[in-house]
């Protein structure tokens, strides 16, 4: 499970064995998390998936059922959330609508007691970092949606907290925007070193930020680990199909020794990542992942449909009368009907167990 | 993670703490005055409670009494009538003056102020002043006979036979206002594309309010006949401004009924049977209305 | 729902031509208009005739000679009972009741509804729906252990019980007001606040109070109009001396001993009726609102 790109020397924020129910309805089971200092973890997942409800559980603004939560080595699990020593972002913003900019940023550290002056100078260094001296003294309702989503931002910063979380923070904002706050949330936590807990449905923001993505559905951790293993090695049917745009091909098959055999085609598995055994497999391609020329070896398939997009294309075909689509940098026009041949890169597919769904 | 300085669960009790000493009046109230009130009133029924509440049990004994009496018979008898032409009366005006305002007319506002001004003035306004609309004297029936219709007669507040229509006329001009806004808010609430979609299928405008808006006007319809009936069941100000149950008793009410029972004739018992039956009428109402309203929406 | 709605007129197709469809629709608003106007001109046009002229003609006819008396009349010197110091006694009571009931009606409902709304503990949807219940109860049911309560606690016949009495019965509306205020408003404001670190009543006097401005003023306006123009807790909770304006009303009009003044019931009438009126033409929509509010649903 330890990623070995970063070396975490202490454990920033744990969670043990989180469960949540409401009544009957089991929303969290037994969640395991621990993330070291300065990591940027993304939860990750559909909607009901728990992975706001976890944000929540750590922030303290939702009564655990069972389990335990430490933020650097205390025991948080029963204190008030700005006990915790986190400081929190959210996806309407929610700043308060009657206090001007400088107003949403110093309530919390007023509510705390501390010195005027101390309040003036971290209001001073959000502002700065975020670039929003400009506007301070404005009401959160005369600023755009990027412009509050950074004050919603600054709001957690001036707390001066080791942990970040980040409920869904772009989901409100438009494709370009959104886009640029990504880039600039990154830059943010390169800047401060604080460890982030994000979440989001975004697969794309979970792959550009995250140090390691935990993969969430129906309250259970599918997967924790670092995007690129997410991608290359997902650890079953459900992460494979979740991650990745056109969505991983699955064909049904056969093993037999090194060999996947499937309708009438036989496909050499040498130099597949992972334990092969003989017996039915459910064989897992990316559109991406598979090369195509119009005559030659390889597996027949038709052209159903195109969709151009400009710097690459995505080919709609038709395998053993089964769909299969196939991403290509190559934005040829093939007409409808056009046969190709088909080979598969072995070595970045994933092969999964029909019973159990998971990889091999 | 070694350091495991685990803590207790906090007892459910004290979680929220403030929130729950906020919500004690609310609570006293929902729990002390509306239940408790009302179970003291309903278990103070069965006494012989007089100048007194007391716990002498005497059965049903103030209900058979209740039942003999004519002034309440006349009450119930009054209430029927006043209930039965309030909810149709209103009912329809309310209605065809929601369809007429919904017109995408000029001076809406204007109109709806007029039309609904009368429900904000007290029922002692009210009824003060229809008592001098239809004094026979000098009101209505007096300008009628003026213009040359010697015969015509219509004196509600004199005549017994007719005088919960006296009411009735007085009740319809301040409440029917309030009907028409809360189906105004019902019409403006459904749809646009079911406008256009009607015109495009071609069907007049009278077809679609009978058979298209009206039935999804369903539950503000509901909505709003369980307040007006809640409404009907309470009537007191106006009838005490407006006749104070005369002539006679031939316009009491069973509201007024317990009144006098339990300040006037020192007979408390018989205002709590009374007020029981009172309690009894609105729960027929409102028990299936909630159970539709609250139970269907944990199916749905 | 009800105050968005009546901004944005939607229904029929709209006309602008003069049809017989349009002469239907405003000939037929004009004439009701008209009737629902009928009982305010007739209260001003005989409160401003002398006695003699009011037993001349009919109703309907303008005053012939306009004298102010009726007015002076009703106000300082129109008799209930033993004592003829006008309605000005119970214009004084009503304010000395509504002000307060009004502001403490409302303090303690708003407070309940951002419980309700933010807070959900154990219990409270149970409570809220009785309270809720509790509304369509005929006050008449609990109006004897209600004496009784207001006895014991030494309050019976005073301003101070009558409050209480206002504050009780007026929950459940004005709560319902504020739960369905506060849960409208986002979810995430009062997660930001708790992470800020402010407790229940930080929330409430800094966060959710100031922005209830707009609900609280529909609030005032149902509370005040409501209160203003109860007659029956007046009557049951209060001694004659603190007797509210609409009580008053009642006992000079229907009053069995002496000459009726007709034009002096009617201008008492009209002094009664014209706070509620006053408000009822300035806050417009907003009254609307405060109607609907307990029709629609939470």
């Amino acid at each position: 499970m330890k990623d070995n790109k970063l070396v975490t020397t202490e454990t920033s924020l744990a969670i043990k064995g989180l469960q949540l129910s409401f009544g009957a309805i089991q929303v969290l089971k037994d969640v395991n998390i621990e993330i070291g200092q300065g990591e940027f973890i993304v939860l990750l997942g559909g909607s009901g998936s728990g992975k706001s409800t976890i944000l929540n559980c750590i922030a303290g603004l939702l009564d655990i059922t069972d389990g335990q939560i430490f933020i650097n080595g205390k025991n948080v699990t029963w204190k008030e959330p700005k006990d915790r020593g986190i400081g929190m972002v959210f996806q309407s913003y929610a700043l308060y609508p009657q206090m001007s900019v400088r107003g949403n940023l110093a309530f919390g550290l007023k509510n705390a007691r501390m010195p005027k002056d101390e309040i003036a100078r971290r209001i001073k260094r959000a502002a700065e970092i975020l670039q929003i001296e400009d506007y301070l003294d404005r009401k959160p309702a005369a600023l755009s949606g990027g412009q509050r989503q950074r004050v919603a931002i600054g709001r957690a910063l001036v707390r001066d907290v080791d942990v970040f979380l980040f409920d869904e923070p772009l989901s409100n904002l438009d494709a370009k925007l959104r886009a640029e706050l990504r880039v600039e949330i990154k830059r943010l936590h390169d800047r401060l070193g604080n460890t982030m807990v994000y979440v989001t449905h975004d697969q794309i923001e979970a792959m550009t930020l995250a140090d390691r993505i935990a993969l969430l559905r129906h309250g259970v951790i599918q997967q924790f680990a670092s995007p690129a293993e997410i991608y290359s090695k997902p650890v079953n049917i459900y992460v494979a199909g979740f991650i990745g745009s056109p969505s991983m091909n699955f064909i049904n098959g056969q093993i037999t020794g090194r060999e996947f055999a499937f309708n009438a085609h036989k496909v050499n598995l040498a130099g597949y990542d992972g334990h092969l055994r003989d017996g039915p497999a459910i064989l897992g391609v990316r559109p991406e992942h598979t090369g195509f020329r119009t005559d030659g070896p390889g597996i027949d398939a038709t052209v159903e449909m195109q969709e151009h997009m400009g710097a690459e294309s995505v080919l709609h075909l038709r395998l053993d009368g089964q769909r299969f689509t196939l991403r290509t940098p190559d934005d040829t026009h093939y007409p409808e009907g056009t046969r190709l041949r088909l080979t598969l890169d072995i070595s970045r597919a994933s092969l999964f167990d029909p019973q159990s769904e998971l990889r091999l | 993670m070694a350091r495991s300085n685990t803590q207790e669960r906090p007892s459910r009790l004290f979680r929220n703490l403030s929130a729950k000493i906020a919500a004690v009046p609310m609570i006293l109230t929902a729990m002390v005055v509306f239940v408790g009130f009302s179970v003291w009133t309903v278990v103070h029924s069965f006494t012989k409670s007089g100048l007194l509440p007391r716990l002498n049990f005497v059965g049903t004994l103030q209900y058979e009494r209740l039942w003999n009496s004519d002034k309440w018979l006349i009450s119930i008898q009054n209430l029927v009538i006043f209930g039965g032409c309030m909810l149709v009366l209103s009912f329809v005006i309310g209605f065809v003056l929601a369809c007429l305002l919904d017109q995408k007319i000029r001076y809406e506002g204007v109109f709806r102020t007029i039309l609904l001004y009368p429900f904000a003035l007290s029922f002692v306004v009210t009824g003060v002043v229809w008592q001098w609309m239809l004094n026979p004297d000098f009101g209505v029936q007096s300008i009628v006979r003026g213009i040359g219709w010697e015969s015509f007669a219509f004196d509600p507040l004199n005549n017994g036979k007719i005088v919960m229509f006296g009411v009735v006329i007085a009740a319809l001009w301040q409440g029917s206002g309030f009907v028409m806004v809360l189906l105004l808010a019902g019409l403006r609430g459904i749809d646009d594309e079911i406008w256009k979609a009607t015109r495009v299928d071609g069907v007049p405008a009278w077809k679609t309010y009978l058979f298209v808006i009206v039935p999804m006007l369903r539950p503000v319809f509901v909505t709003t006949l369980v307040i007006v009936t809640a409404g009907i069941v309470k009537v007191y100000d106006l009838v005490v401004a407006q006749t104070d149950g005369g002539p006679g008793i031939a316009s009491e009410v069973p509201a007024k009924y317990v009144y006098d029972q339990m300040f006037l004739n020192q007979n408390l018992g018989q205002g709590f049977a009374a007020s029981t039956m009172m309690l009894l009428t609105v729960a027929v109402i409102i028990i299936p209305w909630a159970y539709l309203e609250f139970g269907g929406k944990k199916r749905g | 729902m009800a105050d968005i709605a009546f901004v944005i007129p939607r229904g029929a197709k709209p006309r602008r031509r003069i049809s017989s469809r349009n002469v239907i629709i405003y000939g037929t608003l004009i004439v009701v208009a008209l009737y629902y106007l009928l009982p305010l001109y007739v209260m001003v046009v005989t409160s401003l005739k002398g006695l003699p002229e009011v037993r001349m003609g009919n109703i309907f006819s303008p005053p012939v000679e306009i004298t102010f008396e009726p007015w002076v009349k009703a106000w300082s010197q129109a008799c209930t009972g033993l004592n003829c110091d006008g309605l000005k006694r119970g214009f004084w009571n009503s304010v000395r009741i509504t002000v307060p009931s009004v502001f403490i009606s409302i303090l303690i409902a708003s407070i309940n509804g951002y419980a309700l709304a933010n807070w959900k503990f154990k219990g409270a949807e149970f409570f809220f729906a009785v309270l809720m219940i509790g509304a369509f109860i005929p006050y008449q049911v609990m109006i004897y252990p209600t004496v009784i309560l207001l006895r014991e606690l030494g309050l019976y016949g005073s301003l101070t019980g009558l409050v209480l009495v206002h504050t009780i019965f007026g929950m459940p509306i004005l709560t319902l007001l504020f739960r369905n205020y506060f849960a409208a408003l986002p979810d995430e404001l009062f997660k930001a606040a708790r992470v800020d670190g402010t407790g229940f009543w930080g929330i409430y006097f800094r966060i959710m109070l100031p922005l209830s401005v707009p609900i609280c003023v529909v609030a005032v306006i149902l509370q005040v109009t409501g209160i203003w123009n109860d007659f029956l807790f007046g009557v049951v909770f209060t001694k004659p001396e603190y007797y509210p304006m609409t009580v008053q009303l009642n006992n000079i009009v229907n009053t069995t001993t002496g000459v009726k003044e007709y034009n002096v019931n009617m201008a008492a009438t009209i002094l009664t009726g014209i706070v509620p009126l006053v408000i009822y033409f300035v806050s417009g929509r907003l009254f609307v609102r405060g109607i609907a509010a307990g029709a629609v649903k939470g």
